[in-house]
C-alpha cells in the first residue's frame, strides 16, 4: 500500500504573530516557518505503518511556491520515500487543496491519505473531510489510534464526548490528532540522504485545479485585549472578590 | 431572501446545547427562516426539543437506522440534499460539526467558513485564525450556499420553551455508503457539568503534578458546582483524559468563571479561554503568562491555596 501525506508549511507554532497595522494581513516576512505540527504527526504515523510492513511507500505532498522544496526535503529526511510539490504562488484554501489532492489520488492510487486535522495558520479543519467527500471515500478525523488489517482501518477518534471508534474500508482519508504519536527527530545523515530522494514538481494549474479564492478575506485585526487584572494576596481575598462580582 | 438550515447535534437521545448556539448565530443573519434538521434513528424527542428553541421556524426530521451514530460519510449526503432549498447551512463548531460540515461543503462544491464568531451580514463573517491571535473578516460568494460552522463559545444558546415550531418528516432519496461503520464510544462521562456549557470551570495543569493530585481539582470543582478542564500538558502527562483538554486543539469555552490552577498559560491554552467572563489564575510562578490575561491572580503553592479556598468558601 502507498500512503500520501499532506505536508503544509506554516508559521512556527512558537511564533507570536503580529497583525499588520493596516489590517491587510499578518507579518510573515522573516518569520520562522515549520511543518504544521499535525502534519508531522501524520507523517510519523505513515512511517510507522511502513515500518510495520503495512505500507511500502510514503509520499509527502506540499502545495505552495518554489521555495517549498526545502520544506519537502525535511519530510524526506524524516523518512518519506519521495515528494510531490504542487506549485502555485497563490494562497491555497482548503477546497482548492482538496481538489488538488483528488487529482494526485487518482494518479497515485494510494491505500491511505494521512493529513493533519487542521493547519495552525488558517485553523480551518476542512481539507481532509473535503477530500474524502470529493473522492467518495470514508473519512476518520481527529485520529488518536489507527489499526490497519484486512483492507480496513479501525480508528479511535478524539470527539467531545470521549473516544469514538469507527471502522472504515480502505482507501480512506485519516486526519491526525495530537495524541496519535510523537514525531521523530530528523538526524543529520538523513538530511544528506534526503538530498538524493526524488521530488516531482507539478503546476497546480496543470492539474486542472483553479486556485481562485472561494472566500475573500477583507480585513485582519488583532483580537480584543482583556483589561488588566488585579493580584490578590490570599484565598480569602480571592473568594471575597468573586463573591462581590456575584460569581460565587 | 435567506433561509438557514441548522444541523442539530445530539447524543444519547438528547439535544446538545451547541444546537441552540448555532441557532443564535443563524438568527443573527436576520433570515426569513431558520429550520433545524434532525438526523437520527429515533427523532421524536429530539424534534420536540428543537421545536421549543426560540427563533426556529420548522424542524425537519430524517429518521433512519443508519443515522443512529454521527458518521460524517452517512450524514453528509443527506444534509447536502436537504440543503438545496437553503441559502445557508450552519452547524456547531464542535467535533461533530467539524467532522461533517466540510464534507457537506465539498459535496455542494463550496468553501466553508469555519468557527463563525460574529455575523457582519448575510455573507460576511468574522472568524479567528492563528490560534485566535488574529481575527479575519471573510466574505463568502453570494451566488453560492454559505456553509459555516459556529464557534459555540461566541454565541449564547437561544432560549427554549416559548416556541413551538412545526415538525415535518423529510423524505430524502439518498443512497448511503456502507464503507464507514460505528464501533463504539468510550465516554469520559461524569456527573459533573458539561465542560462546554458549564458556567464555571476549574482547570488544572502540569503544576498539579500527578493523576492522584488531580483529585483536589475535582474536589474544588464539585464544591463550586463547576466543570473540570485541563491544559494540554496535564492531558499529555496522563493526569486526565483528553476530552477535558481546553485550548486550540481541545475545547474552546466561555464560562462565566474560569479558574486556571497550575497552568502557565501557553498561547494554545489561552485561545480556549479568551472569551471567559472572569479568569482566575493560581500559580506559584508570578511571571507565568496566564497572569497577563487573568482578572484575578494569586501567586502561591496550589496545594496550600486550594484548601484555604475551600475553607473560605465555607
Amino acid at each position: 500500500m502507498k500512503i500520501l501525506v499532506g505536508y503544509k508549511r506554516v508559521v512556527d507554532y512558537n511564533v507570536r504573530i503580529q497583525v499588520k497595522s493596516d489590517g491587510t494581513g499578518v507579518v510573515t516576512d522573516g518569520v520562522k516557518l515549520s511543518a504544521n505540527p499535525f502534519d508531522d504527526i501524520a507523517l510519523e504515523e505513515a512511517l510507522r505503518l511502513r515500518e510495520k510492513g503495512i505500507a511500502e511507500e510514503v509520499v509527502v505532498v506540499g502545495i505552495g511556491p518554489a521555495d517549498l522544496t526545502a520544506h519537502l526535503r525535511n519530510g524526506l529526511a524524516m523518512g518519506a520515500n519521495r515528494a510531490i510539490h504542487v506549485t502555485t504562488t497563490d494562497a491555497v484554501q482548503p477546497l482548492t487543496a482538496a481538489r488538488a489532492f483528488l487529482k494526485l489520488v487518482e494518479k497515485e492510487q494510494p491505500g491511505l491519505v494521512l493529513l493533519g486535522k487542521q493547519a495552525i495558520d488558517d485553523d480551518a479543519n476542512q481539507t481532509g473531510q473535503m477530500l474524502a467527500a470529493l473522492w467518495d471515500r470514508p473519512q476518520a478525523t481527529f485520529a488518536s489510534k489507527v489499526e490497519i488489517a484486512d483492507g480496513k482501518a479501525t480508528v479511535t477518534r478524539e470527539v467531545d464526548a470521549g473516544l469514538e471508534t469507527i471502522e472504515v474500508e480502505l482507501p480512506a482519508v485519516v486526519t491526525s490528532d495530537l495524541r496519535l504519536n510523537e514525531p521523530r527527530f530528523i538526524k543529520l545523515p538523513d538530511i544528506m540522504k534526503a538530498k538524493s530522494k526524488p521530488i516531482d514538481v507539478v503546476e497546480l494549474a496543470s492539474l486542472g485545479v483553479d486556485s481562485g479564492d472561494h472566500l475573500k478575506t477583507t480585513h485582519y485585526a488583532a483580537p480584543a485585549k482583556r483589561s488588566k487584572g488585579v493580584m490578590v494576596k490570599d484565598a480569602a481575598e480571592l473568594v471575597a472578590a468573586l463573591k462581590q462580582k456575584g460569581l460565587l | 431572501m435567506s433561509k438557514i438550515l441548522v444541523i442539530a447535534e445530539h447524543l444519547d437521545g438528547k439535544l446538545n446545547s451547541s444546537t441552540a448556539r448555532a441557532v443564535s448565530a443563524a438568527v443573527a443573519v436576520k433570515p426569513d427562516a431558520v429550520d433545524v434538521l434532525v438526523l437520527a434513528d429515533n427523532v421524536a424527542t429530539l424534534a420536540a426539543e428543537a421545536a421549543k428553541i426560540d427563533g426556529v421556524s420548522r424542524v425537519l426530521t430524517v429518521e433512519r437506522a443508519e443515522n443512529a451514530h454521527p458518521l460524517a460519510a452517512v450524514l453528509a449526503p443527506q444534509i447536502a440534499k436537504a440543503a438545496a432549498d437553503y441559502s445557508h447551512v450552519f452547524a456547531p463548531s464542535t467535533t461533530f460539526g467539524k467532522d461533517v460540515t466540510p464534507r457537506v461543503a465539498a459535496l455542494l462544491g463550496v468553501a466553508q467558513v469555519s468557527d463563525v464568531m460574529s455575523v457582519e451580514s448575510a455573507h460576511t463573517f468574522k472568524r479567528p485564525i492563528y490560534a485566535g491571535n488574529a481575527i479575519v473578516t471573510v466574505e463568502a460568494e453570494p451566488s453560492h450556499t454559505v456553509v459555516a460552522t459556529v464557534r459555540t463559545a461566541s454565541w449564547p444558546a437561544a432560549s427554549a420553551g416559548a416556541n413551538s415550531a412545526p415538525v415535518e418528516a423529510l423524505a430524502l432519496d439518498v443512497t448511503l455508503p456502507s464503507h464507514t461503520r460505528y464501533v463504539g464510544l468510550q465516554s469520559g462521562k461524569s456527573d459533573r457539568p458539561d465542560l462546554q456549557s458549564a458556567s464555571k470551570v476549574v482547570s488544572g495543569g502540569r503544576g498539579v503534578g500527578s493523576k492522584e493530585n488531580f483529585d483536589i481539582i475535582f474536589k474544588l470543582a464539585d464544591k463550586l458546582g463547576a466543570a473540570v478542564g485541563a491544559s494540554r500538558a496535564a492531558v499529555d502527562a496522563g493526569y486526565v483524559p483528553s476530552d477535558l483538554q481546553v485550548g486550540q486543539t481541545g475545547k474552546i469555552i466561555a464560562p462565566e468563571l474560569y479558574m486556571a490552577i497550575g497552568i502557565s498559560g501557553a498561547i494554545q491554552h489561552l485561545t480556549g479561554i479568551k472569551d471567559a467572563g472572569t479568569i482566575v489564575a493560581i500559580n506559584k510562578d508570578g511571571e507565568a503568562p496566564i497572569f497577563e490575561i487573568a482578572d484575578f491572580g494569586l501567586v502561591g503553592d496550589l496545594f496550600k491555596i486550594i484548601p484555604e479556598l475551600e475553607q473560605a468558601l465555607g
